[in-house]
């Protein structure tokens, strides 16, 4: 593949060598945020590999259930120099049609990508760092982490608790319901993943629990157009890291309550319990196989409420402000989330009536390797918009890394080019040295 | 029987009594317990108590009580009163404490003393929103009675367990409960 190689010293790839290869820069993982970066290090021709543990967007060919569609739509998809260009615009791409996506910019944007070559371990070395893999060892001045935001399920830890009679199932296994054994099933967590398992495995008749905690509303589509329109045109989804009053809370968010159909349909709390999906409070605790629930549902709702309320306001305000909108609906205000008439706040576990948990409970990066002091204490990246505290390492595609849409497919490209011109002036001041 | 000797001060009779008249009207042993609060100023609150409702009708205490909370100086307040997360260990003290006099009282046990330490743990990064992992309440509460009577241990600490079995604070703590705030 080509790249552009500038000053350093470059062995070739023989593989079963003990050879160091040498690079400017190494970025870890060929997923949509490892490409962008690897486009705009083209562009400023600085020479790069893209290191990819399996092939391009390995995690949407092995790590997606069945169902998953984008929350995007298809006219959103768009990554530096390429977008879609089917015929379906207002459409949600499967996974099958985001591994093409993503493959199809990887090979236009001839990225230097090398799969199959998983990172055993990055660690400083003087003006840089050794990155070791299952096919050789690296050295480079500059890393890159694009190696996703979602690849460990986080479990809590009172799963340890529930009787060994319950099946358990985290979202990164999951594939469709068919796994699960028959009967009832609690999913606990209420992002888009939480809401789509919850509905599809109610479906396949299975009597679905859901245990909500703090949430996003939203609606599929408001006045006629795509919610994540209005996100975009608004300007919300550009709100900065350094923008927002706390980025800490805006980057722990779960994910709306969303899904991509074709029909466009909203997948509220209210759609799901007139879908007849129980819901009750936050899990709090399993305790002599029971499991305990928060008795605070009603203001996660209100909560919930208030905030996509809050945000439709901002899409109003700004429509207003924008006469070349006069052909959008009337604004509207939805349904407040209906409050249960009666919730249990305790559920037997071993009695046989729930069978199966899916911890929908988020996800968290996969740091194992990462063999650099830049950890907090909880395990999360330590870093300023995507510059991490280290001198030469960067990150792609953690949760509002340096916007609102970072973690998105189209939110790549702003990121990808702030982060290498970070990444560029840091090597021109190290060579000035 | 030394029943008739041990003077814990508890009605028992009247207790077992009402047990009795009470199991054939569900509706009299519904209860609603009230508190009103107002605000006087920073953080410091006044919450009086005296009207309740039970046994079918509007019932009140002797006189209002009225509870004083505040926070501590060292969270800039003016210390005017306990915070209302001790308000908690007060209630679990005294439910649990007026169940073991009652227990003992029913069992035949004489109590000379009964003391009990509370402790509640929490951490701060939960209310002041510095990580989302930590819970705003207590964490863990630890309750350690000290019980000088005319029994066992063994026996003390059966009462002690009864006493948690039956007691209204030890539940709402120990089980979720639902909670609606309005804004009228």
């Amino acid at each position: 593949m080509p790249s552009v190689r500038a000053g350093l010293p470059c062995a070739h790839a023989s593989q079963r060598s003990s050879i160091i290869e040498q690079v400017t820069t190494v970025v870890i993982g060929a997923g949509h945020t490892g490409l962008a970066v690897s486009r705009s290090l083209t562009e400023r021709s600085i020479d790069h590999v893209v290191l990819e543990r399996g092939e391009v967007a390995n995690s949407w060919r092995r790590e997606r259930w069945d169902s998953l569609r984008l929350l995007t739509p298809n006219w959103q998809s768009r990554l530096p120099g390429y977008r879609y260009e089917g015929a379906d615009p207002d459409g949600y791409m499967t996974t099958a049609e985001v591994v093409a996506f993503i493959s199809g910019f990887a090979a236009v944007a001839a990225a230097p990508v090398r799969t199959q070559t998983t990172v055993t371990s990055v660690t400083p070395v003087d003006e840089g760092y050794r990155v070791a893999t299952d096919q050789g060892d690296f050295r480079c001045r500059c890393v890159v982490v694009a190696s996703g935001a979602c690849n460990l399920p986080s479990v809590p830890a009172l799963d340890q608790g529930v009787p060994a009679s319950v099946a358990r199932v985290t979202p990164i296994d999951y594939r469709n319901p068919d796994q699960l054994p028959e009967g009832g099933v609690l999913v606990v967590g209420a992002s888009a993943t939480g809401v789509q398992l919850a509905h599809e495995i109610h479906r396949s008749g299975r009597p679905v629990t859901l245990s909500v905690g703090e949430h996003v509303r939203l609606p599929r589509v408001y006045r006629g157009r795509d919610v994540l329109w209005w996100m975009e045109a608004s300007g919300v989804w550009d709100q900065r890291y350094d923008e927002v009053d706390d980025v800490v809370r805006a980057r722990g968010l779960p994910s709306p309550q969303l899904v991509g159909t074709p029909e466009r349909v909203t997948l509220d709390l209210n759609a799901l319990s007139t879908a007849g999906v129980r819901l009750v409070g936050r899990l709090a605790a399993v305790r002599d196989g029971r499991a305990l629930f928060s008795g605070g549902l009603r203001n996660q709702f209100a909560l919930a409420d208030l905030k996509m309320d809050r945000l439709l306001d901002t899409f109003d305000e700004w429509a207003r402000a924008h006469s070349r909108l006069a052909d959008a609906d009337a604004p509207e205000r939805f349904e407040p989330t209906r409050v249960p008439e009666s919730s249990p706040l305790q559920l037997d576990l071993a009695n046989g009536e729930i069978r199966a948990i899916v911890w929908a409970t988020g996800y968290r990066p996969d740091y194992r390797w990462l063999d650099v002091p830049v950890l907090d204490r909880k395990g999360s990246l330590r870093h300023e918009g995507g510059v991490v505290d280290a001198p030469g390492l960067y990150a792609m595609g953690l949760p509002m890394l340096r916007r609102r849409k970072s973690t998105f497919i189209h939110g790549a490209e702003d990121d990808a080019r702030d982060i290498v011109e970070h990444l560029a002036a840091y090597l021109a001041r190290a060579s000035a040295k | 029987m030394a029943e008739v000797k041990v003077q814990n001060g508890v009605n028992v009779d009247a207790l077992l009594a009402a047990r009795e008249a009470l199991r054939g009207a569900p509706q009299a042993a519904k209860f609603t317990w009230r508190a009103s609060c107002k605000w006087q100023n920073g953080t410091h609150s006044r919450t009086s108590v005296q009207g309740f409702h039970g046994l079918g009708e509007e019932q009140k205490h002797k006189t209002e009580f009225s509870f004083d909370a505040d926070h501590p100086e060292i969270f800039a307040s003016e210390d005017l009163g306990i915070t209302p997360i001790e308000y908690v260990l007060v209630g679990l003290a005294s439910c649990l404490t007026a169940g073991v006099a009652s227990v003992a009282q029913n069992r035949g046990v004489q109590l000379r003393s009964v003391e009990a330490k509370l402790e509640g743990t929490m951490d701060l990064y939960g209310i002041l929103g510095i990580d989302r992992d930590v819970r705003n309440g207590y964490d863990d509460i630890k309750v350690t009675f000290n019980i000088d009577a005319d029994a066992s241990k063994k026996e003390i600490e059966a009462i002690v367990a009864q006493s948690q079995k039956r007691s209204a604070v030890y539940d709402v703590l120990a089980n979720p409960v639902n909670v609606t705030v309005t804004v009228a």
